[in-house]
């Protein structure tokens, strides 16, 4: 028996005469990321992607990561088979046996795509119906409601017989809506909201501010293992490590305490813009929600928001922690993000970071520093480090 | 005099690489993954190189891997941690008859906590008949345990039909594969096999020995044996046997090509069979089918012992039965009924990557010699 999986475009489909050109992307994606695997055959026919096993390759780590992809409604693996009533009746009734055994009520559907077969969709459906009310003796049909729907498509070169089909990631697929560049911590946040640019197409290179020796290694392996996470969705990525304290020593020792939070998130943004420039990057993208904590209020982010000359996407800024969380969960970084190690946002932290700064003062307590040559310096020892999905 | 190692289920030489990573680990790395210096940092690193290598032989993911002190730990912590974890759900376990000590044991002792286990008959071959596995699981099982190869005869059980059977039965089991003998030698992908729970060991292909993994799935919670600070997830805590752990993995990163250390294995294995079949009084006991990497056979009137020594003698190591039931008639015989003068008088051979044809073909000339040597004598 012959299995296959079967890909059903998202909005993809919605795109009118671009549409070539995101799925040319889509199915570059699908390729790199099973290739690895071994032996599988990605093309395109009438709008269904077809993923097919040479022999030995194992369908199931394929499915895993295809659930993964974004820019893909629906999947399902399927059974292929001859174009002929018996063996589609029986290839049903072998490949479903285990659920059309356990259910109670069913039925079936079919798609005729190959207007040369000589039964039409109805047809085909009394007739498979028939013979698998006669094989499971449990079951019943029920058209409005059933437990459990076969479908039945004809297509040019073969039939498929499958169940139904597993909701896809969404989304359209990496690369078809420019690239842009996440600030990520290791918190829970920031891998959720390079998901969700992710999500919209968005190519993403990464950038971290570390503090060593105040923060450790570990600190830096975990936002390396959260990206490997993210990539798994995101593609593969480049991620830059920039060393941040000796920034972070200046402003202590320069600038009022209370200011310290809002001064870094200012250099934050400086030395991010300057590598997201570099990498080609048309957008930085921020884990930052509404409120959350001082430096995410409506005034800290205007005096953020002062030193960007990009755009600054933050994907949360609406969202409830709880929201974000489930998110986590789903995409499965929250264990990792839980890590107890200390980050660079946690080794400085004034007692009392004002909470509604006001541009010009911050401006002001700037003036103190240095800002070109700091940036400089830091910028000059940023290391390079390649993300890939490691499964 | 060259010696020849037969005995690679009992134990195999340990390889250069995971030798040098043991050395390297005791004498240079030897910080504790737990520190949080930059020593602790490196040694976490080769924790979690020999995780990922690990999870890597077994399609599984780094954090469904848990290192144990071996096949045995593995393998208790596996069948009580999923028995005392599924109590309320069932109270039926079912195994074979033909598992390892660690496996019989642990199962006498749940007997005694008032499981009911059944126990599966293997056929003349030492087979399990999937029919039996699917007639014995029923809906109030709680836990599946079967050996993927049987470490004396090398007989491969169907595992497949214990996950069908407990799918068809909607039991509430977890499934645990005994893949000791397994590892490192067929293809185990936990998602093709559908198991819950898989042990293994690094001293059967070529670790240290005092090391392991248990394969959790990811989801599965089973209750831990072992209380203390946190390591293994609070699975199996206790500071990691780093020198060991990452030999483990070095072994592993040194594993040839399954497939075509097979088609060597097979070819060792029948060119074995081939000479033992023209030997008067030699029965083979091992399947046709069995794994290539044992071959379990009886030279009739010759005491085990008896031959074992004499081989020995010209550096030639074998096994009778299996070396961890030392002198003990092996229960995995017995249950494939064979008469008892074939029991006492069976050898294993069991083979790794190092033995040649050579050598095979000089283990058959010292066979013939025993059996002229040796007077028969009553068993």
């Amino acid at each position: 028996m012959k299995e296959v999986i079967l890909i059903k475009l998202g909005e993809v489909v919605l795109k009118g005469l671009n549409r070539r050109s995101f799925e040319d992307v889509l199915l570059k994606n699908i390729r790199r990321r099973i290739e690895p695997l071994g032996g599988f055959d990605v093309r395109e026919i009438q709008s269904t992607i077809y993923v097919t096993p040479r022999d030995g390759a194992d369908i199931a780590d394929a499915e895993e990561r295809i659930a993964k992809i974004f820019g893909i409604a629906t999947y399902s693996r399927a059974c292929e088979t001859q174009k002929d009533m018996t063996a589609i009746c029986e290839s049903a009734a072998e490949y479903l046996h285990k659920e059309l055994s356990s259910a109670k009520t069913f039925k079936v559907e079919c798609k005729r795509s190959d207007k040369k077969f000589p039964l039409n969709s109805p047809q085909i459906c009394a007739e498979v119906g028939a013979f698998l009310l006669e094989r499971f003796p449990n079951l019943q049909v029920d058209v409005n409601n059933p437990d459990y729907t076969v479908r039945v498509e004809i297509r040019d070169y073969a039939a498929y017989v499958h169940g139904n089909a597993k909701r896809g990631a969404g989304g359209i697929p990496v690369g078809t809506g420019g690239k842009a560049a996440i600030l990520i911590s290791g918190g829970i946040d920031s891998p959720v909201a390079a998901w969700m640019m992710a999500r919209r197409g968005v190519e993403l290179t990464a950038i971290h501010f570390a503090s060593p020796p105040y923060t450790s290694e570990r600190a830096e392996q975990k936002v390396v293992d959260l990206l490997c996470r993210v990539s798994e969705y995101a593609g593969r990525m480049t991620m830059f490590t920039v060393p941040f304290a000796k920034v972070q020593e200046e402003i202590m020792a320069k600038c009022p305490e209370e200011l310290f939070t809002i001064i870094m998130r200012r250099f934050m943004m400086r030395a991010a813009q300057k590598i997201a420039e570099r990498e080609g990057c048309g957008a930085l993208i921020t884990g930052e929600s509404l409120g959350q904590v001082a430096s995410q209020t409506l005034q800290a982010i205007v005096c953020t928001d002062e030193v960007a000359t990009m755009p600054v996407f933050r994907p949360l800024i609406g969202m409830d922690k709880v929201e974000i969380i489930d998110l986590a969960h789903r995409i499965d970084t929250f264990e990792l993000s839980i890590l107890p190690y200390e980050d660079c946002c946690t080794v400085f932290t004034p007692r009392h970071p004002r909470t509604r700064p006001v541009l010009k003062f911050v401006k002001r307590a700037e003036e103190a520093l240095d800002v070109d040559a700091l940036l400089e310096d830091c910028l000059s020892r940023v290391k390079i480090t390649k993300i890939h999905p490691n499964r | 005099m060259a010696e020849i190692y037969f005995d690679n289920s009992a134990t195999t030489r340990v390889c250069e690489e995971a030798a040098q990573k043991a050395l390297e680990m005791m004498t240079q790395n030897y910080g504790n993954p737990s520190s949080l210096h930059t020593m602790g940092f490196r040694a976490e690193q080769e924790l979690r190189a020999a995780r990922e290598a690990v999870a890597a032989q077994l399609g599984a993911k780094p954090e469904e891997i848990y290192f144990t002190s071996g096949g045995t730990e593995s393998n208790n912590i596996a069948l009580f941690g999923a028995a005392h974890a599924r109590r309320k759900r069932g109270n039926r376990i079912v195994t074979t008859q033909i598992e390892h000590p660690s496996v019989l044991n642990a199962m006498k002792k749940l007997e005694q906590e008032g499981f009911e286990v059944v126990r599966l008959k293997p056929d003349m071959w030492g087979k399990i008949d999937p029919e039996d596995v699917r007639k014995a699981v029923t809906s109030d099982t709680i836990l599946v345990s079967m050996m993927r190869v049987n470490n004396e005869v090398g007989s491969i059980l169907p595992v497949e039909a214990a996950a069908d059977a407990i799918e068809e039965a909607k039991a509430p089991a977890l499934l645990h594969i005994d893949a000791v003998q397994a590892f490192g030698k067929l293809p185990l992908r936990v998602q093709k096999l559908r198991v819950d729970l898989m042990s293994v060991s690094a001293h059967k292909i070529h670790g240290p020995k005092g090391v392991g993994a248990l394969y959790v799935r990811k989801g599965v919670h089973i209750e831990s044996l072992t209380y203390g600070g946190g390591q293994e997830k609070n699975l199996r805590p206790g500071t990691e046997s780093m020198p060991l752990i990452a030999a483990f993995g070095a072994a592993v990163k040194a594993l040839p090509d399954t497939q075509a250390e097979l088609s060597a294995m097979k070819k060792l294995n029948s060119l074995l069979r081939e000479e033992l079949s023209k030997i008067d009084g030699v029965t083979v006991n091992s399947p046709e089918d069995a794994l290539p990497y044992i071959l379990n056979f009886s030279a009739g009137g010759v005491r085990a012992e008896t031959m074992l020594h004499f081989l020995s003698d010209r550096g030639i190591y074998v096994s009778s039965g299996s070396a961890c039931s030392k002198g003990h008639e092996s229960h995995v015989l017995q249950a494939m009924g064979l008469p008892r003068e074939r029991i006492a008088s069976a050898l294993r051979l069991s083979f790794s990557r190092y033995n040649t044809e050579e050598e095979a073909k000089e283990f058959i000339r010292a066979l013939k010699e025993g059996l002229a040597t040796i007077t028969k004598r009553p068993l």
